[in-house]
Order: C-alpha cells, then sequence, then structure tokens
C-alpha cells in the first residue's frame, strides 16, 4: 500500500494498479453495507424503534422470557462437552500420529459440511418414536425428541468442530517440542497438559468456545426438526423469533432478534481482542 | 468419537428423566395445531383455562406447538407428545389413524365429523377491486395475476386448487379437456408458487406481487385486520370448498399419560356456544347456528361443496391430483 502510495502520479502501472485497488475495496464495502451492516442496523433501529419500555415489554413476555432461558442452559450443557470434545480431538490429531488420523480429522469436520436440516432428520431417525431406538426408549419412558436432550444433541452435532477446529493448526504449529522438554524435566501427564499444553492454546481455545457458543444460541435448522415448537418449553430464542414473525408481532421478533444481534456483537469483539492475543503468541 | 458417544449417553441419562408419566391425573395438555392458529389458541386456551377452573377448582394448562399440521403429524407420529391434535387438514390426522394413534373412528368421536369450525377458500383483493374480480371466472383473465402457494406441499393451496376445479367441473358439465384448459389458465396466472399460506401472505401484502391472493378466509380476515381494511377487500365467490378444521384425542398419548379426560373436555369446550364464539371472531364459520347468526355480517352467504361429493374422496384426490405424474404435475408441465 505505502509503496503504491508514494509512486509518482505519471507510473502507468501503479496507476492502474491504484485504481483497481479502489475498485475492488469499493466493491466490497459496498456488499458489505448491503448484506450485513443494513440488515443489523435495521434489527436493532426495529427493536428500538417502540422505545426502550416497549422493547423490554417485548423481551419480558413468559413465552420469549422461557426461549431466552431454555437456549441458555442448552449453550451451558453443549459448550463445555464440546470443548472438552474439541480439546481431546485436536489433541489426538495434532500431537499424534496414528492409523485412521486423517478420516477422525474428517469427521470432526464433517457437521461444517452437514446441512443441520440433515442432522435433526438422522437424529429423528435414531431416536425418533418411528427410528431405531424407538420401540427402545419408548419402553422404558425416555423423552429425547422434542425435549431438552433432543435440543443438545442437535445442537451438539452441529458445533462439534468449532473448538477442534481453531485448536488443530495451533496446535500442530506448536508440535510436541514444549512438551518433550518438560518431559525431560521430570513433569507428569497431568502437568504437562494443564501446565505446558492448555497456556499455550488457550487464546485459540477461549476462541474457538466463544464462537461455540454464538453458533449454539443461533442453531435453527436441526434444532426445529427436534424441538417440537412447544412454545414456552421447546422453543428456542430462534425458533421464538421465527414464530413471533409469523404471528404479525414484528416489534417481538425484532426486539428478540436484536438479543441475537448482540450475543454476535460482543462475540465480535471478544473475538477480535482474542485474534490479537493469538497474534501476539506468535 | 467414542468421546462423543458416551457425553451423548451421560447427556441422555442425566437429563431423560424429566418427561416421564405420572400416575395422577395430569394438569397440562399438548395441544398440537396449525402454523396460522396462534392468536386463536391463545384466546381459545385462556377461555378454555378459566371455564375448567370455574367448573372444576382444578386450575389446568394447555400446552401449544404450531407448524404446518404435516409437519406436526409426522412430529407426533416421531414421539412428540401431543393429547390433541387440531389440524387444518383432515388427511394429517389421517396418517395418525393409519399408524394407530387415533381411533379409527376418529371423525365420529366429535360432532359434525370432528370438525368444530370450517373455513373456504375466497379471494383478496386490493383496495377498490380495481381490476374487479367477481368471481372464480375473472381468475383466468389474461390481465389478473393470481398468488397462492404450490399446491404440491400447502394444504391451503390444495383447497384453492380443488375449488377452482370443483367449479370448472360445474360451469363445463365434467367436460374434462375444457376443465384442464381453464385449469391450466388459472395456473398460468401464478407468477411465482410459495411454499406455504403465510409465505403467499407475505408475497402479496408486502411484497406487492399479483391482484388476488386466494387463501382461507379466516386468512384474509387476520390480514384485513393487521393491515388495515382500507388497503384490501375479501371476495366471496359463487361457490367453494368447504374446509373442514379437524380435531382428534391422540389416544395413543393419552392414553400413556392418562389424559383422556382432560383433552377431552378441552376439544368439547370448542363446540360450546364460549368456543364456537371466539373461534368466530377469529374469522372461522361455525357450527352453533346461534352464534353463526350473530356473526352472519362478517361471512357473506356462499354455496360450499365437499370434497367428497365432487371427488370421491381425499384418498382418491390426493392420489390422483397431486401424487407424482398426478394432474397436478401434467398440468404445471404444460404451463
Amino acid at each position: 500500500m505505502s509503496m503504491v502510495a508514494h509512486s509518482p502520479p505519471s507510473a502507468g502501472p501503479a496507476r492502474r494498479l491504484v485504481d483497481g485497488r479502489r475498485l475492488i475495496i469499493g466493491i466490497v464495502l459496498l456488499l458489505t453495507a448491503i448484506v450485513i451492516i443494513a440488515p443489523v442496523g435495521v434489527i436493532l433501529i426495529q427493536a428500538g424503534s417502540q422505545g426502550f419500555g416497549a422493547f423490554l415489554g417485548s423481551l419480558s413476555t413468559s413465552d420469549t422470557r422461557a426461549a431466552i432461558g431454555l437456549s441458555l442452559v442448552t449453550a451451558l450443557i453443549v459448550v463445555p462437552i464440546n470443548t472438552l470434545f474439541g480439546i481431546a480431538a485436536a489433541w489426538a490429531i495434532a500431537k499424534f500420529r496414528f492409523p485412521g488420523r486423517k478420516l477422525l480429522l474428517a469427521i470432526v469436520e464433517l457437521p461444517f459440511s452437514v446441512s443441520p436440516i440433515v442432522a435433526g432428520i438422522a437424529y429423528l431417525f435414531v431416536y425418533g418414536g418411528q427410528g431405531l431406538l424407538g420401540p427402545f426408549l419408548d419402553a422404558h419412558d425416555l423423552k429425547i425428541m422434542f425435549a431438552l436432550p433432543g435440543i443438545v444433541l442437535a445442537s451438539m452435532f452441529v458445533t462439534a468442530p468449532f473448538v477442534a477446529r481453531e485448536l488443530i493448526p495451533l496446535m500442530t504449529l506448536q508440535g510436541n517440542d514444549d512438551e518433550e522438554v518438560a518431559a525431560t524435566l521430570g513433569a507428569h501427564g497431568r502437568q504437562i497438559f494443564f501446565r505446558v499444553t492448555l497456556p499455550n492454546i488457550r487464546w485459540g481455545l477461549l476462541y474457538g468456545i466463544v464462537l461455540c457458543n454464538a453458533r449454539v444460541l443461533g442453531e435453527f435448522g436441526a434444532v426445529s426438526i427436534v424441538s417440537g415448537s412447544i412454545r414456552g418449553e421447546t422453543n428456542t430464542l430462534p425458533l421464538q423469533i421465527e414464530l413471533l414473525y409469523h404471528d404479525y408481532n414484528t416489534a417481538g421478533a425484532f426486539a428478540a432478534a436484536s438479543v441475537l444481534t448482540l450475543v454476535a456483537l460482543v462475540t465480535l469483539v471478544v473475538k477480535l481482542i482474542l485474534e490479537a492475543r493469538i497474534g501476539e503468541g506468535h | 468419537m467414542r468421546s462423543i458417544s458416551i457425553l451423548t449417553a451421560a447427556a441422555v441419562f442425566a437429563l431423560g428423566g424429566f418427561a416421564t408419566a405420572s400416575a395422577e391425573e395430569p394438569t397440562k395438555i399438548l395441544n398440537a395445531s396449525y402454523d396460522v392458529s396462534r392468536e386463536l389458541f391463545v384466546a381459545v386456551d385462556k377461555a378454555f383455562v378459566e371455564k375448567y377452573a370455574k367448573d372444576t377448582g382444578k386450575t389446568v394448562t394447555i400446552d401449544q406447538s404450531h407448524a404446518g399440521s404435516s409437519k406436526q403429524a409426522r412430529s407426533i407420529l416421531e414421539g412428540l407428545d401431543a393429547d390433541v391434535v387440531t389440524f387444518n387438514q383432515t388427511t394429517d390426522v389421517q396418517v395418525l389413524a393409519d399408524k394407530g394413534f387415533v381411533a379409527a373412528d376418529w371423525q365420529a368421536k366429535f360432532p359434525n365429523h370432528a370438525s368444530p369450525y370450517y373455513s373456504l377458500p375466497v379471494f383478496l383483493v386490493r383496495a377498490g377491486n380495481p381490476k374487479n374480480i367477481k368471481d372464480w371466472d375473472d381468475l383466468v383473465r389474461d390481465d389478473v395475476k393470481l398468488v397462492f402457494p404450490n399446491p404440491k406441499t400447502s394444504g391451503n393451496a390444495r383447497y384453492t386448487y380443488l375449488a377452482a376445479m370443483a367449479y370448472a367441473k360445474e360451469k363445463f358439465g365434467n367436460d374434462d379437456a375444457k376443465v384442464e384448459a381453464f385449469m391450466k389458465k388459472f395456473l398460468s396466472n401464478v407468477p411465482v408458487f410459495d411454499t406455504g399460506g403465510r409465505a403467499a401472505t407475505t408475497t402479496f401484502v408486502e411484497r406487492e406481487v399479483g391482484d388476488v391472493l386466494i387463501t382461507f378466509e379466516t386468512e384474509t380476515m387476520g390480514i384485513r385486520k393487521e393491515f388495515g381494511d382500507d388497503k384490501f377487500q375479501t371476495v366471496t365467490p359463487s361457490v367453494s370448498l368447504l374446509a373442514d378444521f379437524p380435531v382428534a384425542v391422540v389416544d395413543k398419548v393419552a392414553d400413556k399419560r392418562g389424559s383422556r379426560q382432560l383433552a377431552t373436555d378441552y376439544l368439547n369446550f370448542l363446540y360450546t356456544p364460549e368456543g364456537q364464539t371466539i373461534l368466530a371472531e377469529n374469522g372461522n364459520r361455525v357450527r352453533n347456528e346461534a352464534v353463526a347468526a350473530k356473526f352472519a355480517d362478517s361471512f357473506p352467504k356462499v354455496r360450499l361443496v365437499t370434497v367428497d361429493e365432487v371427488f370421491g374422496s381425499w384418498a382418491d384426490v390426493t392420489k390422483k391430483q397431486f401424487g407424482s405424474d398426478g394432474v397436478l404435475d401434467r398440468l404445471l408441465a404444460g404451463t
């Protein structure tokens, strides 16, 4: 950038380069404004347009409160489980060589490429009344689909790769040197993990957790299949937003949507801070 | 992958217990209903809970689940524990009956073929009726654009399609070639088929596509209430198709939970004058004559035909008209 900017204006090729760059940056900015900034802005403006009292009023209806609560409970269960899973998977894949390692990597990343609705239907085929385990679950009075366990399972599937995906490149890059040094100095396995491995990956880990959390709160497709949409009970926040929208309750829908949007904005800020930290780490 | 399965099992056993059936009579039932019935059942449930408390001294809760009624039927088969269903399509209750979730003679369990209220496809036009739409004939004019969802995916649109065809059959005295030509023109006047009723409403109302929205009378009243009587008006054609809104107790769930009595009381409430009044206030036509007379101004006279009269049965229609390579596929392929 600086080199180009300092070139004399008469230099033809450089001039064209500057024009081309400006054009591309302009297009990107325009698209960003149309595709991202305008819709997000509209949500926040619409949510606030009725005044702060009405905004809180929309959020405090019992169904919307229950939906926010359910989404938070789901995140409280799913995020820790997927964090442990992500660390374990990344550790195995990045630090060891074993048969089936590539396959494991592909499987861990599978949920990224599978449409959430397919995940939801797949769970129905296994745990649903007409599914593989349906008669067994029914006989033992275990309720998985159309209740919290189903919502948790669907959310776990969709967000399984987030932590692992952040950690694998980081851990691969760091290699085993630190751990080997610790081992030669007499550290045990657990000491090595908590004193060496974990501190090395902490910012990347937090980054993965933040993304995982945002996605759990926002997941719509897979949860929509297994939730049963019982209002006040199995409606998560995204499902509640759709319901309010279809009810012509625009103010309520925008208020609920703005909660998710705020989560996303907080995520963005935390993400930027963590990215800077990860950068310092190298 | 092992860690996932272990954790899954742990989650299942930690959380699985909370929906187990209790021995005593439950004070809560779940009503699985169709997509656009939310405002209606908010009012119905409130009135029922109050009346039940007054009559029996017991406080009960009615939970609501809303989605397309075919999706709801599917969910119940997969384990959604709905004690009662209030659907907008007979065929979706029949699916449950075929699988043994609902009694085979469910239509005999409640009055009027287990349909406490009904509606019919009518036309919604823009204020002042600029294209002068009066009856089905006007919908096959060259200068008229129609909006209704895809009959393949939407129950609402199936009624629209069959109502138009019933009209054509009467007009052309069952001359099949003329009926098909009429239907072909009718379908070709639709610029875009949405997948569901509310999506079609959005297309017509908010994107301002088309001259006529064809949908249930109850939906047209909802739209006028929401967006203003000065923007849209309802046109009732000379003849239309009766759309039953069937109800049933889901026996399999009610027996398991011991909720049969409460579930039955709840559905019977829909037939009381109080229940019928709430239904009528929300744009549904009702069977109770006294209540119907009170709301006569809101519901213009119209001659209604039924699917059984004109087409034999829903089973026939579904296969012949809407199945793969059925009449609808042929007509759409030609447009």
